[in-house]
């Protein structure tokens, strides 16, 4: 039994059946890829499962109870955080700003009338935003604005705001889309790291096989709204309906 | 200092001397000459700097923080007023009743247009405030006549009950006070040529505006403020961050409606009379405009832009083409024509183009709104001293 257990999800936008009858199994503390073609359906899957998007059919199920219906702030407040395609950050507030809002929303819940606390005294939440920026090694940008980054950091500060949550489950979609090699280098070996010193659940979607293949543990092959395969990453590699539905494509990859 | 850093306490105290020595800051020229019509220290107008002062600020928690911008303030304003002037029919002539009522019927009435405009974001938001506005003016105009008095509006009557208060002296007319203090009191100083007016309502709403004026630091400095600048700045992102928007924007509109009733309450204790037009939609539009000319979203901008309004609805109105002729009768008669024709169009009932001209200048140049215009001031002459980064490192929301 995986900590996210999604099955018989379908999903039709119209004529287009996006999602046809998708059944994944995330195993606790492991990295799951989730790779296919274009329109594979791997972002409606992504918009299934934190509450964008509800299935027509089948049920998603976190930790045991089931997502389906929730809005995606009451998700999140489950334990899953998402990282978006293109970084979604808090422009206008300041780094130290951007990670303190995750910790107020994880200590005090989705509404906290607290319009009288002096938000820069409260000492438990400042700590735990600078900690988290001392691991995500931004500590020294604390004071920037947020949209004056590179793009490279507001994903490390994406990913750090998530994290200062504990999340129990981590969704990134495609979180090396449209960077640079370095910035692709760093975010991977920021999501190594991030695997090896913590108990989390890692569900990536991306397109990068470099990504992938260095960090998922076991890949899910999605094509035409249904998976084509799941195995680890070695036998994927190998796969001759993979690599007709997808590597094929990109030679270089494999 | 209360809870303050030292920047926001410096603030804080500094608009407090301010109101505190308005009647001699706006009272610069003395009496009789040619430039005392530019003083503005007189009661009636000092009130309203300092209660649409509050509507601004109340707005601005609003707008400034959370980018909802509601078209329909006046609604709150008016509904406030209402409330207050029933109090004093029916209560007493004591304006605390009346103040405090105010609030909590615009608060209740805000939460119920709230409730339904802020399923919608944007221009559509924009509208649906527009629109409950619009019905409350009209509502107020006709069918509610019993309860608003309609076209003549209302004000207190010598029969009303006032259970409260003991029956009116013979030939007395029920005054506004508070425990006794008539709002309506002054106490002239005279100094030399000039004359300074203390006037008791004016000090009561000065104070009133302080408080308010506090509380919208602490809201601005809370871990709450905060939030409402996170639905601005991204609202994906917040509810991907387990945080609920619609009760944070529930609550800075209804917070910012109690501020507009507050606003309207100290209206009716001023000035014992409301009407329906308070509810018109240039009512609403005008604390959008105070709060873009101030600075939206600072913290001492909506009160900067209140003012600077007022001044002008109220002195450059009343500058005549009589009095432009003897400020520039030292030319000769031709050209003095050509200037007085020149400059008549901005002065009196032209008062609104100076005041778009100015607004488009600011939107233009200083979209910060005046305190951009003081920072960027303070900047050219602080340059010398350099100071290092401000040690909280805000960017923007300062003063």
């Amino acid at each position: 039994m995986g900590i996210l257990e999604v099955k018989n999800v379908g999903k039709r936008f119209g004529g287009l059946q996006a999602l046809g009858d998708v059944n994944l199994s995330v195993t606790e503390n492991t990295v799951h890829a989730i790779i296919g073609p274009n329109g594979a359906g791997k972002s409606t899957l992504l918009n299934c499962l934190v509450g964008k998007l509800i299935p027509d059919t089948g049920s998603v199920m976190f930790d045991g109870q089931s997502v389906l219906g929730r809005k995606p702030f009451e998700i999140n407040q489950m334990g899953i955080s998402r990282v978006f395609q293109t970084p979604e950050i808090f422009g206008d507030l300041s780094v130290m700003e951007n990670m303190m809002i995750p910790c107020f929303a994880k200590r005090d819940g989705a509404f906290t009338a607290n319009a009288y606390a002096a938000m820069m005294k409260d000492k438990e939440i400042i700590e735990r935003a600078e900690q988290v920026l001392e691991d995500m090694s931004m500590a020294d940008k604390r004071h920037m604005n947020a949209a004056s980054m590179s793009r490279g950091d507001k994903r490390r500060l994406e990913i750090g705001m998530c994290l200062s949550q504990e999340p129990r489950l981590l969704l990134l979609d495609e979180p090396t889309a449209g960077m640079a090699r370095a910035d692709t280098n760093n975010t991977i070996d920021l999501l190594k790291q991030i695997k090896d010193e913590r108990d989390i659940t890692i569900s990536i979607i991306e397109h990068d096989m470099h990504v992938v293949f260095s960090l998922a543990e076991r890949i899910t092959v999605l094509a035409q709204g249904t998976p084509l395969v799941e195995d680890t990453p070695d036998n994927i590699k190998g796969h001759p309906k993979v690599r007709e539905a997808y590597l094929g494509e990109t030679q270089d990859a494999a | 200092m209360f809870g303050l850093d030292k920047k926001d306490f410096r603030l804080l105290l500094l608009v407090a001397v301010l109101v505190a020595l308005a009647p001699f800051i706006l009272n610069p020229f003395p009496e009789g000459s040619g430039m005392a019509q530019f003083n503005a220290g007189y009661p009636d107008l000092m009130q309203r700097f300092v209660i649409f002062g509050i509507f601004a600020i109340g707005f601005n928690i609003l707008f400034g923080l959370t980018g909802y911008l509601s078209f329909g303030h006046a609604a709150f304003l008016g509904v406030g007023s209402y409330a207050a002037i029933w109090m004093m029919k029916l209560l007493t002539m004591n304006v605390i009743p009346a103040i405090i009522v105010s609030v909590i019927v615009a608060g209740i009435f805000s939460l119920a247009v709230g409730w339904i405009s802020l399923r919608r974001s944007g221009i559509y938001f924009s509208i649906l405030t527009l629109a409950f506005a619009q019905m409350s003016y009209s509502l107020a105009y006709s069918v509610l006549t019993p309860i608003t008095g309609g076209e003549t509006g209302l004000q207190p009557k010598i029969n009303d009950p006032r259970i409260l208060d003991g029956a009116l002296a013979n030939g007395g007319t029920p005054k506004a006070n508070l425990f006794g203090l008539e709002m309506g009191s002054s106490f002239n100083l005279d100094v030399g040529a000039w004359v300074f007016t203390f006037n008791a309502g004016y000090y009561l709403a000065g104070i009133v505006m302080l408080l308010a004026f506090y509380l919208s630091i602490r809201i601005f400095r809370s871990p709450f403020g905060m939030m409402l600048r996170a639905v601005k700045s991204n609202q994906q992102r917040l509810n991907y961050t387990g945080l609920n928007a619609k009760p944070y924007t529930l609550a800075a509109f209804v917070i910012s409606g109690m501020y507009a009733g507050l606003a309207g309450g100290l209206m009716v204790a001023m000035d014992t009379q409301v009407g329906a037009e308070r509810m018109f939609w240039t009512a609403s539009g005008e604390v959008v405009l105070m709060s873009i000319l101030g600075g939206v979203g600072t913290l001492i901008g909506p009160v900067l832009g209140a003012g600077a309004i007022k001044y002008m609805e109220n002195i450059l109105s009343k500058i005549n083409s009589d009095i432009l002729h003897t400020w520039f009768a030292f030319l000769p008669d031709g050209l003095e024509d050509f200037v007085v024709t020149l400059i008549y169009p901005f002065i009196g009932k032209g008062w609104h183009l100076t005041l778009g001209l100015i607004f488009m200048l600011v939107v233009i140049f200083l979209p910060g709104g005046l305190v951009e215009g003081g920072q960027r001031v303070a900047r050219l002459f602080g340059r010398k001293k350099k100071s290092t980064d401000t040690p909280d490192g805000k960017t923007t929301p300062a003063e």
